[in-house]
């Protein structure tokens, strides 16, 4: 880990939650848990997750950073110190990731004292599941594109539309939404809400299939559904704003964050392992000079997105203050589909087989790695998207649209 | 990494104000325009003529006042004994300017001695002033610090060197050679003046305009005794490689984010179709993948720094890592500062083309991108049977 000059209570605080870790490993898990948790599919895989954020939460190494009166620990720098010993500890990943990373912090920012008292508290506990709705079949890459209507009526907003790409939406008690408040304007016209979803009236969760045959995510139907006024994030107009605030902490552009950064990336290990019993052409991979320089760059890729996050926080090493942090969604979504293609490559006439094929190595992990790391490059502003987002907010060239 | 890391990669007050002072010095003193008028009058001199290629020994003067060439050497020996981490800083700025100089081959020749016991009063003329430069290399271009075809032949007064070093970095602005030579099994290193009796010096034809490269030949040179470096010459190269490395991806990483940096205002003052070049996609794009490689080998390059000044066993490692993605990030944004500026862009006008081949140079000393990553799979992964 980098060190920083840590405060006694820092370091204290270090020592604890690498014993708390130490002592309360969870017990192996029921069932497969798949690689992050916005794949999270059945009830045992989010009973198993659920509980293990709940503890953690109550431990005090999620929402350590966050106001006593929400429900946090109402520490300073002590979320990050957790998430390193989490990822060092190998411990599973939260799962109200859209909670703690991206309704808390906006909620945070945007919201009035009623709403943080009301749902930060239990989003941190994941007693609360969030799910976002931004994506539209017409509002992907053009975000500001949205459809999903709310009309005032009253001290009630009526909601109606149609939102996709909605992980963990079918356990979730929440949703973080923008909505179209005016057609004249588009981004002035969109308004922002928090959406009751489970067994709420005129909202249908429907799974979607993804590619790899795999549910995991949805589709939402808001059909006349009613939204009490006080669940509105902000200005009636402002809804762009509040996204962008959404969008800074989903792309880890910013830190303040609930917690669990549990994206740990694969380490090249796992890779050379594999070369090491994967077959080429009579000899392990592992000897393949072209295998093993395409690890070596992995490795090197892997070692500088480290140093970046390290950089980034070096003022007198960084001419322009957002060039490394918006440059992590894409390295990283992208590093883990080259990660994963690597691990197929080197797998050879074994990377046909499926995961519950019995010969499948790591129990089919790299194909199917591989498949549902297009999520990620799409997800959350596609890889083109967020070049786009470089070219014109860092290098300040001409905007593409 | 070790809790003693320090999370700023060392680079804190000191190296900032080091690195802001060389910037300002340099627009100031050679600016682009006035690189031009130095070396690329016209493109005969240096490619039909094969004329060396000029530098200004005025500006070293001032570079040398300022104390550049002791920053590397120890106090002990009159230096400041600068960390890597520091120095990095100051040749990025080297590099961004693509100053002609002794000064990264002397800031080379610097970190070896300084891993050799006998050279306390060759350190003292470094920091005095005197350029210097590495003999190291045989004809094959061999990367290997162990390599030499010199031949060293004891004698009552000292040694006798016989034999070639090729590839020899800014050979004719050095004052003296750390040369590297085989005493029957063991590898000494020595100081060979310039002016030595029986040295001869042989200039390459090179494409980079930025520096000269020659072939030192020795024929029965006398090393006295006390210009023996040391006689554990392996040990001394192989303890300053990573600052050999991190040094030229310094220079690397400069002048790819001047390359990165010129590219992209052209792309904000040219218009084809009536747009900005950077409205497209097509040219936006290549753009921030350049940045996001020399991002990746910038902070590999102070990692690696910092992990030499730690002493860290994972110097190496880490200084070849940062030499492999700088090389790659030097490659592929030399490519797209030509390829974007367009037909311009194809031209001896063009000021794109003076970092390409500076570039260029520099992706293949010591070794290129998959030349680092051969080495390091060799222990990241195991040797190649």
């Amino acid at each position: 880990m980098d060190s920083v000059k840590l405060s006694q209570e820092q370091l204290e605080f270090q020592e604890y939650a690498r014993r708390w870790l130490d002592e309360n490993r969870p017990p192996p898990a029921p069932v497969r848990i798949p690689i992050t948790a916005l794949e999270v599919m059945t009830e045992p895989q989010r009973d198993y997750l659920r509980d293990w954020q709940s503890k953690c939460y109550h431990a005090g190494l999620v929402g350590a950073d966050i106001d006593k009166k929400y429900g946090g620990g109402g520490h300073t720098g002590f979320q990050r110190l957790a998430d390193t010993e989490m990822s060092r500890a190998g411990t599973p990943y939260m799962l109200n990731i859209i909670g703690l990373r991206m309704a808390i912090p906006t909620i945070l920012v945007h919201g009035t004292e009623e709403q943080k008292l009301k749902f930060v508290a239990p989003a941190l506990s994941a007693d609360e599941i969030w799910c976002q709705g931004f994506s539209e079949p017409g509002a992907g890459s053009d975000l500001a594109n949205q459809q999903t209507f709310a009309e005032p009526r009253g001290d009630e907003w009526v909601l109606n539309g149609h939102k996709v790409w909605t992980s963990l939406g079918h356990f979730a008690k929440w949703m973080i939404l923008i909505t179209r408040t005016s057609r004249d304007h588009k981004y002035d016209g969109l308004t922002y809400f928090i959406s009751p979803i489970e067994d709420y009236p005129g909202v249908s969760v429907r799974p979607l299939i993804k590619m790899t045959g795999e549910t995991g995510f949805n589709e939402i139907l808001f059909q006349d559904v009613v939204v009490p006024d006080n669940y509105r994030l902000d200005d009636v107009g402002k809804g762009w704003t509040v996204a962008m605030t959404t969008l800074t902490y989903e792309r880890g552009a910013a830190e303040g964050a609930g917690g669990g950064g549990g994206d740990e990336i694969p380490p090249i290990d796992q890779l050379i392992e594999l070369a090491r019993k994967s077959d080429r052409g009579g000899r392990p991979a592992s000897e393949d000079s072209l295998i093993r320089d395409r690890i070596i760059q992995q490795a090197i890729t892997d070692k500088a997105m480290r140093q970046n996050r390290r950089r980034a926080r070096v003022s007198a090493l960084c001419d322009h203050p957002m060039r490394i942090p918006l440059q992590g969604k894409l390295r990283d979504s992208e590093f883990m589909q080259t990660n994963a293609r690597l691990g197929v490559d080197i797998a050879g006439a074994s990377s046909t087989l499926y995961k519950l094929d019995p010969n499948a190595p790591d129990a089919g992990h790299w194909p199917l790695a591989y498949m549902n790391s297009y999520g990620q490059t799409i997800a959350a502003g596609t890889s083109e998207i967020q070049r786009n987002i470089l070219g014109e907010r860092v290098l300040g060239l001409a905007k593409s649209k | 990494m070790t809790e003693a890391t320090p999370a700023n990669f060392g680079f804190g007050e000191d190296e900032e104000m080091l690195r802001d002072l060389a910037r300002k010095f340099l627009d100031e003193n050679l600016p682009i325009t006035q690189l031009r008028e130095l070396v690329a009058l016209d493109s005969d001199s240096a490619y039909e003529r094969g004329e060396r290629n000029p530098w200004d020994e005025g500006l070293w003067k001032k570079m040398v006042e300022l104390g550049w060439t002791g920053l590397a050497v120890p106090e002990s020996s009159g230096g400041v004994g600068f960390s890597l981490a520091g120095i990095a800083g100051l040749v990025e700025e080297v590099g961004a300017h693509a100053l002609p100089s002794p000064l990264i081959s002397t800031l080379i020749a610097t970190f070896v001695l300084r891993e050799s016991e006998n050279s306390g009063k060759t350190l003292e003329e470094i920091a005095g002033g005197r350029a210097a430069s590495l003999a190291i290399t045989n004809a094959a271009g061999n990367w290997d610090p162990c390599t030499s075809a010199i031949k060293a032949n004891e004698e009552s007064e000292g040694v006798r060197l016989t034999g070639a070093a090729h590839f020899v970095q800014d050979a004719f602005k050095a004052d003296f050679f750390v040369v590297s030579a085989n005493l029957g099994d063991e590898l000494i290193l020595c100081k060979v003046p310039a002016e030595a009796t029986g040295v001869s010096l042989s200039q390459d034809h090179i494409h980079d305009l930025t520096r000269d490269q020659g072939t030192l030949e020795l024929e029965n040179v006398l090393v006295l005794a006390d210009a023996i470096l040391t006689r554990d010459g392996a040990k001394a190269l192989d303890r300053a490689w990573p600052a050999l490395l991190v040094i030229v991806a310094a220079d690397l990483c400069g002048s790819s984010e001047w390359q990165l940096q010129t590219t992209v205002q052209y792309a904000k003052d040219r218009s084809q179709f009536e747009r900005q070049l950077g409205f497209f996609q097509a040219v936006k794009h290549p753009l921030v993948n350049a940045m996001i490689d020399i991002d990746s080998a910038r902070s590999l390059l102070y990692h690696a720094a910092c992990e030499f000044d730690q002493r860290s066993d994972d110097a190496l490692a880490a200084a070849r890592m940062a030499k492999s993605q700088a090389s790659d990030a030097g490659g592929f944004i030399s490519s797209r500062s030509v390829q974007l500026h367009g037909g311009y862009g194809f031209t001896w006008e063009a000021d794109v083309h003076l970092y390409f081949k500076r570039s260029m140079h520099n992706q293949a000393l010591y070794g290129d991108g998959a030349f680092q990553r051969m080495l390091l799979a060799e222990t990241m992964i195991g040797p190649l049977k």
